[in-house]
């Protein structure tokens, strides 16, 4: 039973794909990617992964899929005039060639796999024999925080410097003026807007704070906060902020500040940058890290999403 | 008591299959975009809350009926607004005869 279930979801998620790839109007890609989303975090739980599948939808479906459509909808007034005329489009040879190199790769990826030794080699056992001594219950988060530490603080650098470089494409004279959201003035979105966020925002805290021992973290949790600002910013129920307000800087920059605050504490902590007292007491780092990621992501995904400030040069 | 809770499940779960099912054949073969919108809130409100109704017995209890209750007010709320949001648009874009 569980098999057929398996089968269909592999079948549905490759037809998915294929379609995302094929389609030509980019709306309906993005929408296909979307569900590929879904599709992909029902595929990670039946793979007993709910870290990776809660962090897919959240992100994979959810927020890229947002910022896609927000793309998309911009992009979709020029698309059909920039169809290329019959003339200008790839000949026989070059069609012939990418096919190849298609195939080629995709059969390398298939070489590959099929050469991976049985049992696929392994770091699981290891992580999980040295949880105890990182104090967390979720393997997930000791890999993150413990194990591969540099690699999650990075990742987060990274993210900020994407909200950084999007800032940096509003037009001077709208650099003062508030992020634009457009607001959705109709009566079901005010109510959602202003009924779904409590549930929401507490949904989100829950899902970070059980990440130390239960699925969840500040990635999922953050998410899902940064999507009941969005909600409560379409709805018009709360005001946006300007990305030159000092609060809104200061909650995008807490995240990575304390991470590299406690990695920089890790030289007298334990022995070196990044590392970890062992026991209980690594675990309260890990939360004040978690707290302080948490409110970055909300922050950061929120005005990643929101785009420039005064809407760019989108106007 | 669980046979009775198996033929809850059986009953619940085939009847919300079957408005998946009619909901599905409404959004492929409904001419207008309106109907389709009524055809996909079928599935979403009674396919969903029959398939919540048949699973509850099978849940762990206290938490577990409680918790797929709140899935399905949860897939209600956002349908009822996505709906209405999207009908909207639908009059709009069709110069208020969407009908």
């Amino acid at each position: 039973m569980t098999l057929a279930f398996d089968l269909c979801l592999m079948l549905l998620l490759v037809a998915l794909a294929v379609w995302t790839v094929m389609v030509r109007d980019t709306m309906s890609a993005v929408t296909g990617l979307m569900g590929c989303g879904v599709l992909l975090a029902l595929a990670w739980m039946r793979l007993a992964a709910p870290d990776v599948a809660l962090t897919e939808a959240a992100i994979g479906a959810g927020l890229s899929g947002l910022l896609l459509i927000r793309a998309a909808a911009y992009e979709h007034a020029t698309e059909v005039a920039e169809q290329a005329p019959r003339g200008t489009r790839p000949g026989p040879l070059a069609t012939v060639s990418v096919v190849a190199l298609c195939v080629g790769v995709a059969g390398l990826l298939v070489f590959a796999v099929l050469r991976l030794p049985i049992p696929a080699p392994s770091l699981a056992p290891q992580a999980v024999e040295h949880l105890e001594a990182t104090g967390l219950g979720n393997a997930v988060t000791a890999v993150l925080f413990s194990y591969r530490s540099l690699d999650t603080l990075l990742e987060k650098a990274v993210v900020v410097l994407g909200l950084v470089g999007i800032w940096s494409i509003a037009p001077d004279a709208r650099w003062k003026a508030p992020v634009r959201v457009a607001v959705v003035d109709e009566g079901p979105m005010s109510l959602l807007g202003r009924v779904l966020p409590p549930f929401g925002i507490v949904l989100g805290i829950l899902l970070a704070w059980n990440g130390a021992d239960d699925v969840g973290g500040a990635f999922p949790g953050g998410t899902v906060i940064a999507a009941m600002w969005l909600l409560a910013l379409t709805a018009g129920a709360v005001r946006a902020p300007s990305a030159t307000s000092g609060g809104l800087r200061a909650a995008v920059a807490v995240g990575p500040l304390v991470f590299l605050a406690v990695g920089v504490a890790g030289f007298w902590l334990a022995d070196t940058f990044l590392a970890l007292p062992p026991g209980a007491t690594a675990k309260a780092w890990v939360i004040v890290v978690e707290v302080g990621l948490t409110v970055s992501i909300a922050a950061t995904m929120t005005m990643l999403v929101a785009g420039p400030p005064g809407g760019g040069a989108t106007g | 008591m669980s046979t009775l809770s198996s033929v809850i499940t059986v009953l619940g779960v085939l009847a919300g299959v079957c408005f998946f099912v009619a909901g599905t054949v409404g959004l492929l073969r409904f001419p207008d975009p309106l109907s389709r919108l009524h055809a996909l809130t079928k599935a979403d409100n009674l396919g969903l809350g029959l398939i919540v109704l048949g699973l509850m017995p099978q849940a762990e209890w206290p938490l577990g009926p409680v918790r797929l209750l709140v899935v399905w007010l949860a897939a209600i709320l956002s349908s009822a607004v996505a709906s209405q949001l999207v009908g909207g648009a639908i009059r709009r874009s069709s110069g208020s005869a969407g009908e």
